[in-house]
Parts: structure tokens; C-alpha cells; sequence
């Protein structure tokens, strides 16, 4: 009945908008970017602790749909001690997947629940948009980020 | 419903609504595998096919520039972009076709009396009165003029639990530093119809120029603006059957007389020398360089095609199917309403619990059922009422109660696929 869905909407994702994983504030962060799309309302907000070039430490807070949520939350499962460099490559591999629905490289791992997301472009924005925020942060942009 | 939001009485020949649906070609296709179910009328109506022939038969038969050429086929296009001033100026019973400005829309009205008439007339120190539920083309011109003029922009509060302005604190409001007035005739988001009639007298007592956002009822209901007695009036083409990129501002003879030119170029000059110039007669000194001729000529086309219908036939059937949808959206668990219990327009926005309302909209639209989710270009009233977005279903005289009962239907599917996978 819901095949069509389980693209987009798959399990990992309304398991991770539903109870979203590092989702507080986190008070001894470092870097901290936020996120809008201006056309939905969409808001997050990436906290992070570099050491040096490596995330140490990451968590969001923010409200929005369950696609943004959810990558907002494997977002930051999946950052955490990785290098700045490492971050943006893996930015760019989940970007490709978003907008194409291609899977290159194997640093995508858990995160290849997004690739449903394609065949529906109008969403494409939200789950983007944690990412663009977490580079922001690493970036250390003071302006909020917008997917517009 | 007529211009003061009462409802009129049922017409005595009913109309077959189920086939007027054959007049507009786009709603027999399938959408993802399904029927399409359009109910995002409030952002733009669908097109009947004597709106399309017209264009057509315009640029097939007619097409030239207007007001300047002396052969022929320039001629036809004058007379015919003419004839839809005419037109729209008996549509809103204005005095005169002098009076009818076209603009490419609402929002370049709105703009146009903010940035000409509002530059000569709102001084510093100035208020400027709008309303809770306005959309954002009627709050940000009014921004950028108190800015630039530095005037003050004060809001008339809308209750939150029924959608309705609080009329009972209108003079606290409404005092005699505001010199502009504007209001939205039917709210997009909340489907509230507010008492333009009254709003627009109690302006008057104090002196206030008004200005009415009719972007959402010019199609709905029998508009007559010397009833409504406000100084301007808005409305798009396109959300009432016509084309994009054409609407219209009218405003009150002496008004338009009173204010400057909005844009420079062709068609508004009388004569131009190298340092200066002098300007056309109203209304086409508001209308600089070659008009959206044809769009005003599918507007005529629309307006013809509306008023055989009946538009206080059309405000009926709107008010009865919208009235119908909120009760069966209210029988659903989970659902909330947002806006007036009764006598609401052809708008239903709600929310369902646990499902952001962009969700919703996805998978609707994978059921063939076009809504709209978002803020509706009405941040300020989402803060206010304490949400992000809403999903909104937006109904035209085209639609049908079995439309309704799909929406349902979809509806409990998505609460379903959302809540049985927790």
C-alpha cells in the first residue's frame, strides 16, 4: 500500500524524525551555524566541537520535516570524528546522491536511506539543509545559511 | 456570500458544477497513478478553455502593439485591451474604466500605491494600519515605504482560536494618526472573510485611506467597491480562472489623480523633452511601456466566463464545500483547524498531529491530490498562531464533494503510514 513511500520515507528516516539522535543544545561548542529554508520554515541548528581539524563533538536542535530531521540526525551520527576534509568530501558525496540518486564512494554507509530523496525534487531542500549548516559551522560563517 | 461576507440565498436554477469541470482540460489527467484532486486553488486557479482560445485567438488574429499604431490589427489590440478595462471596471463597479490600473498582479498593485501614492501622501511620524492575516505582499511594500518615509506600521490583532479581527478594539487601532489603512478582503491561510464594508467606513470617520487585497475573493464573490467604499482595491487575473502576469488596481478617480507616476517609460508621457516630462491622463499614466495586452484580454475572457456562472453562485458553492471539508476534517483524530468555525471562504488550513505539514503535502501529491503546505506567505500570522506551516486545501467551484471525501481518505492513509510506524 505504501510502496511508493518507502522511497522516500524509509524506516531509518521516521525512526530518526521521531526520536532524533544528539538533538540538545550543546553548551561548550565551538562552532555553531544555523540553517533556514525560507520557503518552509525549516530551522536547524548545528552545534560542534572541533579539536583542531577533527570533530570532536556535534548535536542540532531545530524543527522542521521529518526529512530534515532525520538528516539533521544521521547527520550528526555520522560526523562525529571525522576531519574537516573528510566532512566536506562526504558533503559532496551526499549532495550527488540528493540531487542524482548515485551512490560513489563508501563513505556514505547509513546515510544511503537518502537516496530515495531524488525522485522527489521539491525535498531535495530539506535534507540538504543540515549539511550546508554543518559546513557553515565548520567554516565558521556568522550569517544564518538558507537553502534559497 | 456577498461583499460583507453574508451568504446569499441559493440560487433557484442549480448549477451542474460536475460540468463546468469539462471546461477546464488540466483536471482530466492522473497524477502519480491517481486522479488529480487540485485544491490549491488560493495560490492559482486553473485556466477554462475559452481563456486559452481567447489568448490564442488574440495572438493568431489580433496581436499588436496598443495606443500607438494607426493600421489595423493595432487597432483591434487597443480597442480589445480597452474593451478589458471596460470590463473589469463594470466587474468591481467602479465609476468609470478610468479608474481600473492594470498591473501584472496584486503584489505590483499593492507596490504601486505604496510607492507612488504612499510616497506623496505618509510622512514621517505617519501610521500605517494592517491586519494579523495579511500575506506578505501586503505587509512588505508598507515596510519599505515606513522606512523610507519613517512611518509607523501597527497591526489590528486576529484571535487566534477563531481567526477573526477583534473589531471590538478598533478604535484603539484605527486612530487619527493612521493615514492608510489595508486589509485583506479573505484571508489566504485562514479563510476568514473580514467586513471590508465596515472596516472601510470606520477608516473613513478618521480620515484614513483604505486599500482592499482582493487576491483572494475577486473570483469568490460579487466585489463592488463603491459598496465597499475603499479608496484602492487589488486583484490578480490568475487566481480567478485568468492568466498570470495580469491583475488589477482600482483605485478611486481622485485618488489615482492625486498620485505620481509609479514607472517611467512609453505610453505614460504626454510629452517628453530631454529635461523633462509631462504625464498621460489616469489611468494610463500608470502604465509605462507596452502592456500584458493578451493577458488582459484572457482576463476579459475570465471575468465573462465568471459572471455567466454567477459569482454569488460560485461564493456558495465555495462557502458550502469548504463548510463541508472542515466538518469532515474535524471528525478525523488528530486534525487541527485553523480559522473561523463558520462562514469561512473556500480556504480549510490544518495540521496533522505529528506530521509536519510538508509531509503531509508529499505524500498527498503521491495520491493525486495537489495541496499546499508551508507558511503561506503569512510568517507573522504562523508565529502568532504558534505554528511553522499548515497544510492547506483551497477549494474552486470545479471541485466536488467526492474531492473532499479523497482528501479524507488520503488523509487517514498519511495518519496511518505516519503513526503505524512508530
Amino acid at each position: 500500500m505504501f510502496d511508493d513511500l518507502n522511497d522516500l520515507y524509509q524506516q531509518v528516516i521516521l525512526d530518526h524524525s521521531k526520536s532524533p539522535r544528539n538533538f540538545q543544545k550543546m553548551e561548550k561548542a565551538n562552532r555553531v551555524a544555523e540553517g533556514k529554508n525560507p520557503l518552509c520554515g525549516d530551522q536547524v541548528t548545528l552545534y560542534l566541537l572541533m579539536e583542531g581539524e577533527v570533530v570532536k563533538d556535534i548535536s542540532f536542535q531545530g524543527s522542521g520535516c521529518a526529512i530534515s530531521k532525520a538528516s539533521a540526525s544521521l547527520l550528526t551520527d555520522s560526523l562525529k570524528g571525522k576531519t574537516r576534509e573528510q566532512v566536506k568530501r562526504l558533503f559532496e558525496e551526499v549532495r550527488e546522491m540528493i540531487t542524482t540518486g548515485k551512490i560513489n564512494g563508501d563513505e556514505i554507509g547509513k546515510l544511503a536511506v537518502f537516496a530515495g530523496v531524488h525522485k522527489f525534487p521539491a525535498r531535495v531542500k530539506c535534507a540538504i539543509l543540515p549539511w550546508h549548516a554543518v559546513v557553515a559551522a565548520m567554516e565558521g560563517k556568522p550569517e544564518p545559511v538558507s537553502t534559497e | 456570500m456577498n461583499t460583507d461576507g453574508s451568504i446569499a440565498e441559493r440560487p433557484k436554477n442549480p448549477i451542474d458544477w460536475q460540468a463546468l469541470r469539462h471546461d477546464f482540460p488540466i483536471l482530466h489527467q492522473e497524477v502519480n497513478g491517481h486522479p488529480l484532486v487540485y485544491l490549491d486553488n488560493a495560490a492559482t486557479s486553473q485556466k477554462p478553455r475559452l481563456v486559452i482560445d481567447a489568448l490564442r485567438h488574440y495572438y493568431e488574429n489580433d496581436n499588436a502593439n496598443v495606443h500607438r499604431g494607426v493600421h489595423e490589427l493595432s487597432s483591434r489590440a487597443s480597442a480589445a485591451y480597452e474593451g478589458a478595462r471596460n470590463r473589469a471596471a463594470q466587474f468591481v463597479n467602479a465609476r468609470s474604466a478610468n479608474e481600473i490600473v492594470f498591473t501584472r498582479g496584486t503584489t505590483e498593485a499593492i507596490n504601486l500605491v505604496a510607492q507612488a501614492w504612499g510616497t506623496q501622501h505618509i510622512k514621517a511620524g505617519d501610521k500605517i494600519l494592517l491586519t494579523e492575516m495579511e500575506h506578505h505582499s501586503n505587509i512588505v511594500p508598507w515596510q519599505l515605504l515606513a522606512e523610507r518615509v519613517g512611518a509607523e506600521l501597527v497591526y489590528l490583532p486576529v484571535s487566534c482560536d477563531k481567526g477573526l479581527l477583534d473589531l471590538s478594539r478598533l478604535d484603539e487601532w484605527l486612530t487619527r494618526d493612521v493615514k492608510l489603512f489595508a486589509m485583506t478582503h479573505i484571508s489566504n491561510t485562514l479563510g476568514t472573510v473580514n467586513p471590508v464594508v465596515e472596516l472601510c467606513a470606520r477608516a473613513r470617520k478618521v480620515g484614513a485611506v483604505t486599500l482592499v487585497d482582493g487576491a483572494q475573493s475577486a473570483g469568490h464573490c460579487l466585489i463592488d467597491v463603491q459598496e465597499i467604499g475603499c479608496d484602492f482595491l487589488a486583484f490578480s487575473g490568475h487566481k480567478m480562472c485568468g492568466p498570470t502576469g495580469i491583475g488589477v488596481l482600482y483605485g478611486r478617480l481622485e485618488r489615482l489623480e492625486a498620485t505620481p507616476p509609479y514607472q517611467g517609460g512609453g505610453d505614460m508621457i504626454s510629452t517628453v523633452e530631454f529635461q523633462s516630462s509631462t504625464w498621460n491622463k489616469v489611468p494610463h499614466k500608470f502604465e509605462a511601456g507596452t502592456p500584458h495586452i493578451s493577458g488582459a484580454i484572457g482576463l476579459h475572457a475570465a471575468m465573462d466566463y465568471l459572471d455567466a456562472i454567477g459569482r454569488e453562485n460560485i461564493a456558495q458553492h465555495d462557502h458550502e464545500l469548504a463548510a463541508y471539508a472542515y466538518g469532515e476534517l474535524a471528525r478525523l483524530k488528530g486534525i487541527r483547524l485553523f480559522g473561523p468555525h463558520v462562514g469561512r471562504a473556500g480556504v480549510v488550513s490544518f495540521l496533522a498531529a505529528d506530521v509536519h505539514a510538508h509531509d503531509l503535502v508529499t505524500v498527498a501529491d503521491q495520491r493525486g491530490v495537489a495541496l499546499r503546505g508551508g507558511h503561506h506567505c503569512n510568517q507573522p500570522l504562523m508565529k502568532k498562531l504558534g505554528v511553522e506551516s499548515t497544510a492547506r486545501a483551497s477549494f474552486y467551484f470545479y471541485n466536488t464533494r467526492s474531492e473532499v471525501d479523497r482528501l479524507v481518505e488520503v488523509l487517514k492513509e498519511i495518519q496511518k503510514f505516519f503513526g503505524g510506524n512508530s
